[in-house]
């Protein structure tokens, strides 16, 4: 197996989860989105690892899981609390900071 | 050598083809269950990989744990479940923008890694991982439990009722 793979690989999903962030508008869809993207982050992390025959990376990654499950609990809390004040979770509708 | 790259690449495509499925569905649950299929996905190619304890990290908090916030999710916001324009109107540009982060960032790789090759001799030992936990990276670790408690409260506070 070459690295490249690998890399090239969660290059394209990061990038299909940053298209979502932008063009999703339902929030909990933008949070899966997020998901996708630090998964993609993830998956680097590991073929370093395995590349460079070093555990450290596969820490980090369990790190990382950790704080995009705490990320994932806060932000559905969020969009909670917009779904209340808005009713829709529609993220165009919060703009009244729009200039 | 060859099962290995043949089973990377029914992986990478079924992960690659479910990713475009939850920016692309029309269905706020089906977007759910395809995101499943991307994080199993990629818990197979962290075995792949040789990262065995991760792998099923992997499986246990995102497909176990996450997913089902997701879901959650879904039924306390009503979102609509079916099937409509879930999207705003900057497709064009968004396509373009990730479009071009996707060529710039395969030419910059096939630059710099061209013919690095991965070779595994034996899986990660969990005990090994362990070690590097509690040793190297013992204050972050602490520093991590502080965090979750941190967004475990906040979680509380943001969503009560009141």
């Amino acid at each position: 197996m070459i690295l490249n793979q690998f890399l090239i690989l969660s290059a394209v999903i990061f990038c299909i989860g940053i298209y979502g962030v932008l063009v999703r508008r339902n929030g909990v869809l933008v949070l899966m989105s997020i998901e996708l993207m630090l998964n993609a982050v993830n998956l680097n992390l590991i073929a370093f690892s395995a590349y460079l025959n070093e555990t450290s990376g596969q820490v980090f990654v369990l790190f990382v899981i950790t704080i995009a499950a705490a990320e994932v609990g806060v932000g559905l809390a969020i969009i909670l609390l917009l779904f209340r004040n808005f009713r829709s979770p529609d993220l165009d509708q919060a703009q009244q900071l729009k200039g | 050598m060859v099962a290995q790259n043949v089973a990377f690449s029914i992986i990478a495509i079924a992960m690659v083809l479910s990713a475009i499925g939850v920016v692309r569905t029309s269905n706020v649950v089906h977007a759910a269950l395809y995101l499943v299929v991307v994080l199993a996905g990629v818990a197979a190619q962290y075995i792949l990989l040789a990262a065995e304890f991760v792998a099923w990290v992997q499986v246990l908090i995102y497909i176990g744990a996450v997913v089902i916030l997701f879901l959650f999710g879904i039924m306390l916001t009503r979102s609509p479940m079916g099937d409509l324009d879930l999207d705003n109107s900057q497709r064009m540009p968004a396509f373009v923008a990730s479009l071009a982060l996707v060529g710039t960032l395969t030419a910059l790789l096939v630059d710099a890694f061209g013919k690095s090759k991965v070779v595994i001799d034996a899986p990660t030992e969990t005990a090994a991982l362990s070690v590097e936990i509690f040793r190297r990276y013992i204050v972050p670790f602490e520093a991590i439990s502080i965090l979750l408690l941190a967004a475990l409260i906040g979680a509380i506070v943001l969503a009560r009722r009141d």
